[in-house]
């Protein structure tokens, strides 16, 4: 860790002596320091660019100077002795005006715009005491662009405060979006109409002040701010654990939010994240329990005769057989190992999947290399990310990466004293310099326009680059295969950057499913520790709880289909897991042939629901609690947010709660989360630190529950007036501290239980600055989660023999396929939310020109695609970014079968 | 009276080509600077000599070269000349680059050499065609006279000059939009600090000068300071192509020492009133400046003496504004420019100057209401120099702000008249 | 698509900048040059020939006031509005134009001769009124003048 010294200066803000760190922009010391100050183009991650002229202040030279002059306080350094009054009557009136001006061409349409109620301008507007029209001219009028599934267009309510493309192309590198024209005619868009490209398009929701962009998705459902119900939630589309807030209201899931967490997510979360949730909503969900019948028809079963059916179905069962889920929580996967016992229990996950995430796990666990949270990694210097698709499998990784692209620019703007806040400076300074972050991979990589350099091979060449480099850095490194020379020329550049750097980072992941890969990407980790440079080591893992299953003990589906094989399965529970999407059907359905009963506990209908006895309906994440662990090793909570009426539909954990009753009649079963977390942490070692960690569902603040309301005037909702005008009772939730009302604890509470931002004066998201010591800082109270294994690293890091390698070519038509993930669609849950699956490509094969020649075909052809006895018709799509002999494979598709990959296959067309 | 930079312009007939302007002396200054100074003796020469930017605002010349740092390390560095004029009403770089290429491209050497940039541009407004030509000619001329290129004169300094022509805009001219525009981007202006000689064009060292700063240069290091100093009345130093156009008998464009008064400069050099019109007042130097009255007609034509009575020198190219035309109109017009030119980056200048056109347009044709006028003088105020992004705004407030004060009467009239009175 | 012709021209300038979307400008330019305006397509052909999104092309085009994004007549005369020509009659010249013509400023010519638009200063404040028919500027306007002028573009 880089020491990072804090100067200290004293400046006198409206009479006042204050202590402030020294080089940041007033703006930003003044919001810390509880000041309201209006701005609109500034952003905490974004910085300052003094375009609204806003946040205007009075500085003063001395103390004799009265009159002082306006300055923008966002592009004002501060500095000791600075005299500023934020209350000065000029100031007061200029910003007034500025708001008067911006509101010269901004239409009265509160009533139905959908950013009402949580504006920024709003807020700005009523802050600044604007509020008599002297403007009696026409105002300019926009047309409105189609964007897509996810983000709705209104541009006549733009302010021009540029924070979209800011953060559209600047912070996101989006290129598909930009400003047009000049004066007052500017516009904000794109080109054409069209889907918004960028993968993190939907945080445009929260970065404009007005409701410009708004989310799409959420206005088939809208609900006002005010009026949700919200809960802190964690992202469950993929594995880094991304902080959210989810609103409900009337028993709905209405929105996702950005939750914010500095060392995670931040301000921003991916598309996927932020549009994935309507799955929750997707006619497949099952709302009822359903028994096959002897006819092999699965027919709905009546509430009160389900017990009765669960007794006969474990009535006979010696062996059971659990099958836990990397998407479902530590608790529901608990629940089920503690119901069938340790040899019992499977992780629902591929040998190689689960082979190569105890890998990663033991290698961080034991080297000592450091895990980096997403915002250490951005303050990486060098950066080498070996054959992980990030923007695809950890998209919100890949965010966080690109930001450490201007790193190597500080150091410059300090020798010429430009701050790291003022952004286009930055920018414009570093336009010549290129970033230090190397890519290896065999596609195009979202991060190839800011690489330094970004090599482009086969799974065999970047180990063979991976490998190298791990020798030049430390001679006792294992010997390289044979390599080109122009691997060894990049390894020789690559590892001197790694070797020289200060806080080098290496990326990579399990998506390659290639074990070569990822033991030499540990093996540069180890060169390094052993040079004594000290790498922060990230890895992207599969699922939102890939983590937490690792930790629990347990075998692979493989060998639950070993055990099915030799011995009678009476009863298989199947946890929240679609198993033809993890393993060979073959292997699947065998499992389940063998398995007497098939009990399958899941919230959307699936293949592998479809081939259940029993189907029991489970609660999704916004109808429930539980912890995840991210792949860095946090464990975070995820808390109810919808009440769901139908008592059909249960948490998964409380389902086996039943079950485990039944068989077990000593059994007393689980109260509530609680007493579940409780056993878990008593009864497997590693989770033993997080006892106590979270806050009980008895946890309260002065007495007080926390609400999941904000507060208004009008008091009660009057929600149901229609039906009645007595407010109902209140459902009460046993695993929180949280209240279905606005009613209870006013202030802010711990942070891993904030649920919404909102405070006097600010209804837009920039409410969070009430939240925070410092923008950009921790929240008040340390940041949500809990990093709890850390403490395991101990050993010297060790080199790993590289053991197996990506298949070589062989047979003269063969091809070596590798898997390509993307961002929609590869996920199974978000998959099925209706935004989300309008964005799913159709399933596609990568080739190279020269293949495609090969194969007497054109881009477009639809060709067979064999691979180990499987063959798929599929698309082809050109791709010269890939080496003659490899082709990538559109994986987890719908309509895609499971593929072991990467392996030999070949491709021909009829 | 000495007239160095218009000394070899001669309107209608091309201009001198390198080897007459060199016969002439043209490029001793270039010799001088390139093989017997070092780079920190140029700029502290022309520091010493006092130059003041031409461009508009100046700014002391050797003192914005001597902020560029000059390691090794600093390199690339650039130097820009800034021949963008679209300001309305000036037309004195035309002159210069139209009447002596050679000139500019000399100074230019010596200033590159200066802050030993190797590449220079000439951003150049898009409507000056014939200067296109004739700068492109004097351009490769240079080349191959082995004044421009590799190791010009066997000093081992290189400088590579691109023309380059604009695409419109006004604000192409505020120096860090034109470097935006430069790089290709839309020319909205940087803050400053960083000043363009810390990061300038694509993140670099750079220099912008005017095109008659720039004339200067080689002047300077051929004849000297003290030369340089003498040839002012106001002792600021240098002459000023000083311009008159409106209804006068004579307008046009003179070389006159800098500090010669408004009313020399009328009177004589443009021959005064045009038959039949009488003077009400005038705008110094270009649209974006204080307009002037009779009252000030003594005043010397230099930075700090017309700043003293409200206004700005600017660009030293004068509008009059006579009693046949509508000040109302006449404001109106520059407002609507400056409207139109807003970049669109800053609040104030993208709302607040639409506004004020509107205003205007309703006053002129007869729509217009007394609370308008407070609305009017409020936007001046509000328009004040670092109250918005760049010096535009703050530009386009000035004639406004002065025309309400001098000509607030026949605004009343407007309003009162439900009509124009000069229609 | 490019001719070969415009492509070597914008390469030939790509050659003065340390980057290629640096001569965007001048591309925009050229193109015009040889089109009179800048289709869609056109701004999709510079994109890729510049390695920039089409968005990022046509931000810089729309900004420029002498880049023309709609199409424009064989000959595009640009009258002269700003203050110097105010003061000294351009008014009477334009509607001499309007009415020979009959086109308002921002129109075209029904035979697609001409495109009358106002332009605010030509440097040609000392010769006032004035205006440009292509590359060509013309001074010191009376509307006679103005008629022998228009006259020549065909
Ligand atoms: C809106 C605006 C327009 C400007 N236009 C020009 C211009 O056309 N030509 C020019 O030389 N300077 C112009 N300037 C001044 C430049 O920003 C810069 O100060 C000047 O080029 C510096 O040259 P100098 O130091 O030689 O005077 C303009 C400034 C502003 C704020
Ligand atoms: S004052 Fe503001 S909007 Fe106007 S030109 Fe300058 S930066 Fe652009
Ligand atoms: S926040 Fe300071 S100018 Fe916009």
């Amino acid at each position: 860790m880089s020491l990072e010294i804090k100067y200290m200066v004293t400046i006198k803000i409206n009479g006042k002596d204050y202590s402030v760190e020294k080089g940041k922009s007033l703006l930003d010391v003044s919001l810390a320091l509880g000041f309201d100050i209006p701005h609109f183009c500034f952003h905490p991650a974004l910085g300052s660019v003094g375009a609204c002229r806003m946040c205007a202040v009075k500085k003063y030279r001395d103390a004799d100077d009265q009159k002082g002059r306006i300055v923008m306080s966002c592009m004002e350094p501060v500095a000791d002795g600075l005299i500023i009054s934020t209350e000065d009557e000029e100031v007061k009136t200029f910003r007034a005006a500025v708001t008067e001006g911006l509101m010269t061409n901004h239409p009265h349409d509160c009533p139905v715009c959908d950013e009402g109620g949580e504006c920024h301008l709003q807020d700005m507007t009523v802050m600044t005491g604007h509020n008599y029209r002297k403007f009696d001219f026409k105002k300019r009028t926009h047309k409105n662009q189609y964007l897509g599934p996810f983000v709705l267009h209104e541009m006549n309510r733009c302010i021009q405060c540029y924070r979209c493309v800011r953060f559209y192309r600047d912070y996101a590198g989006g290129k598909d979006l930009n400003v047009f024209g000049s004066h007052n005619h500017v516009y904000f868009g794109r080109f054409e109409d069209g889907t918004l490209e960028s993968e993190f398009s939907g945080n445009l929701v929260e970065v404009c002040p007005t409701g410009v962009f708004t989310d799409k998705t959420a206005h088939k459902h809208f609900t006002r701010k005010w009026d949700l119900s919200n809960a802190p939630s964690i992202c469950t589309h993929c594995s880094l654990g991304c902080n959210t807030i989810a609103g409900e209201r009337y028993d709905s899931l209405r929105r996702i939010r950005n939750r914010y967490n500095q060392e995670v997510n931040g301000y921003f979360l991916c598309d996927r994240g932020r549009f994935g949730y309507e799955f929750v909503n997707n006619e497949k969900r099952l709302k009822q329990a359903f028994i096959r019948q002897k006819n092999n028809v699965l027919t709905p079963l009546a509430e009160k005769e389900i017990v009765d059916k669960i007794k006969k179905q474990l009535y006979n069962s010696n062996k059971i057989v659990g099958i836990g889920s990397p998407r479902a929580s530590l608790e529901a996967n608990y629940s089920l190992l503690s119901l069938t016992g340790t040899d019992n229990f499977f992780h629902g996950i591929s040998e190689k999947e689960f082979q190569l995430t105890k890998m990663a796990l033991k290698y961080q666990q034991h080297s000592g290399v450091r895990i980096p949270t997403m915002k250490q990694m951005e303050n990486a210097d060098v950066t080498f990310i070996l054959g992980e698709d990030l923007v695809n499998t950890a998209p919100r990784m890949a965010l966080a990466i690109r930001q450490s692209a201007r790193n190597i620019l500080n150091e410059d703007a300090g020798i010429r004293r430009i701050p790291e806040w003022e952004d286009q400076a930055v920018r414009d300074l570093g336009q010549l310099s290129s970033s230090h972050i190397y890519i290896a991979s065999p596609v195009k990589d979202y991060l190839d326009d800011i690489a330094k350099k970004s090599f482009k091979g086969s799974y065999s060449d970047i180990t063979a680059l991976a490998a190298v480099i791990a020798k030049l850095i430390d001679k006792e490194a294992p010997e390289p295969p044979k390599h080109t020379k122009a691997i060894k020329e990049l390894a020789r550049e690559m590892a001197d950057a790694l070797k020289h750097a200060k806080n080098p980072l290496i990326v990579s992941g399990i998506s390659s499913g290639d074990t070569a890969l990822l033991q030499a990407t540990f093996n540069i980790s180890t060169a390094l520790l052993k040079s004594k440079v000290n790498p922060m080591l990230g890895i992207a893992l599969h699922e939102s709880n890939s983590m937490g299953l690792a930790l629990l003990p347990g075998e692979s589906l493989q060998k639950a289909s070993y055990t099915a094989k030799n011995e009678n399965i009476d009863t298989l529970i199947i946890l929240e897991n679609d198993l033809y999407r993890r393993d060979d059907s073959i292997l699947i359905d065998e499992l389940i042939q063998k398995s007497n009963n098939v009990i399958v506990i899941d919230t959307l209908e699936n293949k592998t629901t479809q081939k259940a006895d029993l189907l029991l309906p489970a609660s999704a994440f916004s109808e429930s609690t539980g912890t995840l662990v991210s792949n860095e090793g946090r464990a975070q909570r995820f808390y109810k947010a919808v009440f769901n009426k139908n008592e059909a539909v249960r948490d998964s954990w409380r389902w086996i709660n039943e079950l485990k009753k039944i068989h077990n009649n000593k059994f007393k079963g689980w109260d509530n989360i609680d007493s579940l977390f409780y056993s878990l942490t008593d009864d497997i070692p590693v989770f033993s630190n997080l006892k106590g960690k979270f806050p009980d569902a008895g946890f309260r603040v002065l007495d007080r529950k926390i609400p999941r309301q904000s507060i208004r005037f009008s008091g009660r909702t009057s929600m149901y007036a229609n039906l009645s005008v007595s407010e109902k009772k209140l459902p009460q939730d046993p695993d929180s501290p949280f209240a279905y009302s606005m009613e209870g604890f006013q202030e802010n509470p711990p942070s891993s239980l904030v649920p919404f931002y909102w405070s006097p004066g600010w209804n837009s998201v920039q409410a969070l600055y009430k939240y925070v010591d410092k923008a950009n800082g921790p929240l008040k109270g340390g940041n949500p989660g809990v990093l709890f294994l850390d403490s395991l690293s101990s050993e010297q890091a060790k080199y790993f023999n590289i053991t197996s390698n990506e298949p070589g070519i062989t047979g003269k038509d063969e091809l070596v396929i590798f898997p390509v993930y993307q961002i929609f669609g590869s996920e199974e849950l978000s998959s099925e939310a209706s935004g989300v699956s309008e964005r799913i490509k159709k399933p596609f094969l990568l080739l190279n020109s020269d293949d495609i020649t090969k194969i007497k075909a054109s881009a477009g052809d639809i060709a067979d695609l064999e691979i180990n006895n499987t063959i798929i018709s599929i698309e082809i799509v050109m791709d010269n970014n890939l080496k003659p002999g490899v082709a990538g494979v559109s994986v987890q598709l719908p309509g895609m079968p499971y593929l072991a990959l990467p392996a030999r296959g070949k491709v021909h067309i009829n | 009276m000495e007239k160095p930079l218009t000394e070899y312009i001669t309107p209608g007939s091309p201009p001198l080509s390198l080897n007459e302007y060199r016969k002439a002396g043209g490029y001793k200054g270039v010799d001088k600077a390139l093989k017997t100074m070092a780079p920190a003796e140029v700029t502290e020469m022309i520091k010493t000599s006092n130059l003041m930017g031409r461009g508009g605002a100046g700014f002391l010349t050797g003192l914005k070269w001597s902020f560029v740092p000059m390691d090794e390390k600093d390199k690339p560095k650039y130097l820009i000349c800034n021949a963008d004029e679209m300001e309305p009403g000036t037309f004195k770089d035309r002159y210069l680059l139209e009447g002596n290429p050679h000139q500019l491209i000399a100074g230019m050497i010596v200033a590159a050499y200066a802050i030993q940039a190797e590449t220079a541009y000439i951003f150049l407004r898009w409507a000056y065609k014939k200067a296109e030509k004739t700068i492109q000619k004097a351009i490769s001329e240079a080349y191959k006279a082995g004044y421009l290129g590799k190791n010009i004169l066997n000093t081992g300094f290189n400088l590579d000059i691109h023309l380059h022509t604009s695409a419109g805009r006004y604000i192409c001219g505020e120096e860090s939009a034109l470097t935006n525009s430069l790089e290709g981007k839309r020319a909205i202006p940087r803050a400053k600090p960083p000043f363009p000689a810390i990061s300038g064009l694509f993140g670099r060292p750079t220099v912008v000068n005017n095109v008659e700063t720039l004339s200067w240069i080689a002047h300077i290091t051929n004849k000297g300071t003290e030369w340089f100093k003498n040839l002012s009345i106001s002792g600021t130093g240098g002459t000023k192509l000083y311009g008159v156009s409106g209804r006068v008998k004579n307008p046009g464009l003179w070389e006159l020492p800098l500090g010669t008064t408004i009313r020399e400069i009328l009177d004589v050099h443009a021959g005064g009133m045009a038959e039949g019109y009488k003077f009400r007042g005038l705008l110094p130097g270009g649209a974006s400046t204080d307009f002037l009255i009779e009252d000030h007609l003594d005043v010397q034509m230099d930075f700090k003496t017309v700043a003293a009575v409200g206004s700005r020198m600017g660009t030293g190219t004068m509008i009059i504004l006579d009693d046949k035309t509508c000040p109302v109109a006449f404001v109106r017009n520059l407002e609507n420019f400056f409207a139109l030119e807003s970049c669109g980056w800053c609040t104030p200048c993208r709302e607040g100057l639409p506004w004020i056109e509107k205003i205007l347009g309703a006053i002129e044709e007869g729509r217009g209401k007394m609370e308008y006028l407070d609305t009017l003088k409020f936007q001046t105020k509000y328009l004040a120099p670092g109250h918005t992004f760049c010096a535009h705004a703050p530009g386009a407030a000035e004639p406004l702000q002065s025309g309400l004060k001098y000509f607030y009467d026949d605004f009343v009239r407007h309003i009162n008249e439900h009509k124009c009175p000069w229609r | 698509m490019l001719t070969e012709e415009e492509l070597n021209e914008i390469r030939e300038e790509v050659k003065m900048y340390p980057i290629p979307s640096a001569a965007c400008i001048s591309a925009l330019k050229i193109v015009q040059e040889h089109r009179k305006w800048v289709s869609d397509d056109a701004i999709k052909d510079i994109a890729e020939e510049l390695g920039m999104s089409n968005e990022e092309v046509d931000g810089v085009a729309t900004f420029y006031s002498r880049i023309y994004r709609k199409p424009v007549g064989d000959n595009v005369i640009l009258i002269c509005d700003g203050i110097s020509c105010m003061i000294m009659g351009y008014e009477s010249i334009y509607e001499q134009v309007k009415e020979k013509l009959g086109i308002g400023f921002g129109e075209t010519t029904a035979d697609n001769r001409f495109t009358l638009l106002p332009i605010s200063c030509l440097g040609d404040c000392d010769h006032a009124p004035s205006m440009m028919v292509n590359n060509d500027h013309y001074n010191e306007l009376t509307k006679e003048k103005v008629m022998d002028i228009l006259s020549k573009y065909k």
